[in-house]
C-alpha cells in the first residue's frame, strides 16, 4: 500500500448517540476505535504510507506506529474499504 | 425485560408512484388507496431525519416507489447530511439525469443504488412493465460520473435467476462496488406472483455457485450480497434483524412501521410522525413494541430446541400472518413448525405460471 484512501463512499463521523467513532459505507458502518479513527483520518489518498505514520507516531509520542498501521490497513482493504491511489 | 435497542437505520419511503410495475414491488397492494393519498411535507421529513439521528440512526434510505418523483429530493438529501445521517437513494434509475446526479452530489447525498430488473434488456422491460432498461445503464454511468458510490441491486426469481452470470458481468462493466442478488421475499406484490416467482431449488443452487465463482476472481473490489430465498432455508432469517431491533420504515403518509410489510397485520396501531415524536414511536407505539423481544413468543419459539430466539427473533411476522393466519406464530421457513409443510410445499415447481400481475397504483388486488 502506498498512498491509501477510503473507498468510494466511506465517511468518517463520530456516533454522537453511541460515544464511538464509526465508518460509514453504504449501507453500513463499521464501528472503529479511537486509534483507527485517527488512522483513516489521514487516509486521503495523497499522503504516502510513511508520512501517515510519521504524523501518527509524531501524535503519540514518538511510539513506532507501522506494524499497528500495516495490520489495520490490510485488513480494511482484505474488505474493501480502503485501497491504494497509488494503482489506480 | 431487554434494554429497548437503539435502531440504527431509517427507511424513508418517500412515495409510492413509480414509473415501473415490478411484480415483486415490497410496497403494499393497496397503495392507490386513500390513506396513502396526503404525503408527507418537507419539513415532516427534516424532523424526522433529525429526530432519527438523535435515536442512534446513522443510514438512512430514500425510497419509494420512486424517490425522484419527489420534487424536493434535493432538499431533503441536504436535510439527511444536515442531520449527519449517511443517505442512500435507492432508484429505479429512469428519472436520474445529470442535472439531478450534480444537485444531490452538492446536497450530500452520499450513495447511489440502482435495481436492474434483469441483465437481458428486454427481459428486464417485461420484468419492469416498463421500458427502461437504457435509462438504467445511463443513470449508472452518470452515478460513476459524479464519483458516487455505486450498488445495482437485482431481485431474482425463476424468471431471470438463469442470468445471474450475465448479471455479474454488468456489475462489472457498469463498475459498480456492490450488487444486491436478493432472492424475492414473499411480501407486498410477490404474494400474487408467487407462481410465477418462485425458483427452483437448481436454480438457487446453480446462481450461488456463480457467485461464488465471481467472488473467487473479482475479491474484495465488489462486494456481492447474496440472499437465499426463505422458501429453501429450514431455519427463518432475523427479519429486519429482529421486529423493532434495527430499523424504522416511515410510509409515504408518515406511518411508522416496524417492517414494509407489517400494515398486513390486522390491528397493529401505527404511530405517525405528523403526530408523535420519533422517539415515542420507537418506544411505546403499539406497532414497535407488540413483537419487540421474546415475551410474545409461542410454542415452539418460547422453548426453542436450538436457543435461537434471539438470533432470529422468530423470523418474519408477516410471513407468519400470511401462511398460519397468526402473526404471533413461529415463522413457518422454520423447520420446528407445525406449519413448514406449507413452506415445503411452495416450492413444488408443478403449480406454475410466467404469467405476471403488475404493481399497479389503481386497480386494488387481494391476495
Ligand atoms: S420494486 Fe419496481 S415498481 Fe416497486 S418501487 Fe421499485 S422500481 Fe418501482
Ligand atoms: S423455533 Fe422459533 S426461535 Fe427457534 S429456530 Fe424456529 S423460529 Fe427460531
Amino acid at each position: 500500500m502506498n498512498r491509501p484512501r477510503l473507498m468510494t463512499g466511506a465517511r468518517l463521523s463520530f456516533d454522537s448517540v453511541r460515544d464511538e467513532h464509526v465508518l460509514l459505507i453504504p449501507e453500513g458502518a463499521v464501528k472503529l476505535n479511537p486509534t483507527a479513527a485517527d488512522v483513516l483520518g489521514l487516509c486521503d489518498g495523497t499522503r504516502s504510507l510513511e508520512q501517515i505514520c510519521t504524523e501518527l507516531s509524531a501524535r503519540y509520542k514518538g511510539a513506532d506506529v507501522t506494524d499497528d498501521v500495516n495490520g489495520l490497513l490490510d485488513a480494511l482493504a482484505q474488505r474493501g474499504l480502503v485501497n491504494d491511489a497509488a494503482t489506480s | 425485560m431487554q434494554p429497548l435497542p437503539r435502531p440504527s437505520s431509517l427507511v424513508a419511503e418517500l412515495t409510492y408512484q413509480c414509473p415501473l410495475h415490478c411484480p415483486y414491488c415490497s410496497n403494499p397492494l393497496d397503495i392507490g388507496a386513500a390513506t396513502y393519498q396526503s404525503q408527507l411535507s418537507t419539513d415532516d421529513w427534516a424532523r424526522t431525519f433529525h429526530q432519527a439521528h438523535a435515536l442512534g440512526v446513522l443510514q438512512l434510505a430514500l425510497t419509494g416507489g420512486e424517490p425522484l418523483l419527489r420534487k424536493d429530493i434535493v432538499e431533503l438529501c441536504a436535510a439527511a447530511r444536515e442531520a449527519s445521517l449517511y443517505s442512500s437513494l435507492i432508484t429505479a434509475g429512469t428519472l436520474f439525469t445529470a442535472e439531478r446526479a450534480e444537485a444531490l452530489k452538492q446536497a450530500g447525498l452520499d450513495h447511489v443504488q440502482i435495481s436492474i430488473q434483469s441483465p437481458e434488456p428486454a427481459e428486464n422491460d417485461r420484468i419492469a412493465g416498463n421500458r427502461s432498461f437504457d435509462k438504467k445503464l445511463a443513470a449508472a454511468a452518470l452515478a460513476k460520473e459524479f464519483d458516487f458510490p455505486l450498488t445495482l441491486n437485482c431481485v431474482l426469481h425463476r424468471q431471470n435467476l438463469d442470468r445471474i452470470e450475465q448479471m455479474l458481468e454488468l456489475t462489472l462493466e457498469l463498475g459498480a462496488q456492490r450488487l444486491e442478488l436478493a432472492n424475492t421475499q414473499y411480501t407486498g406484490w410477490a404474494v400474487p406472483n408467487q407462481d410465477a416467482l418462485m425458483p427452483t431449488w437448481e436454480q438457487v443452487q446453480r446462481g450461488e455457485a456463480a457467485v461464488q465463482r465471481f467472488r473467487e476472481r473479482v475479491g474484495p473490489a465488489v462486494q456481492v450480497l447474496w440472499v437465499l430465498p426463505d422458501y429453501y432455508e429450514e431455519l427463518p432469517k432475523p427479519c429486519m434483524g429482529g421486529w423493532g431491533q434495527t430499523t424504522i420504515v416511515v410510509a409515504p403518509n408518515g406511518d411508522a412501521l416496524p417492517c414494509q410489510a407489517a400494515s398486513t397485520i390486522p390491528g397493529l396501531e401505527f404511530g405517525n410522525v405528523r403526530e408523535q415524536s420519533l422517539e415515542w414511536i420507537w418506544a411505546e407505539s403499539d406497532a414497535f413494541t407488540r413483537f419487540r423481544g421474546t415475551d410474545w413468543m409461542q410454542e415452539p419459539c418460547a422453548s426453542c430446541p436450538i436457543g435461537h430466539q434471539e438470533h432470529d427473533w422468530g423470523g418474519c411476522r408477516c410471513q407468519a400472518m400470511r401462511l398460519t393466519g397468526d402473526p404471533a406464530a413461529t415463522d413457518p421457513v422454520c423447520q420446528f413448525s407445525n406449519h413448514h409443510d406449507r413452506v415445503v410445499s411452495a416450492r413444488d415447481p408443478a403449480h406454475q405460471s410466467d404469467e405476471f400481475i403488475y404493481r399497479h397504483l389503481k386497480r386494488p388486488v387481494h391476495s
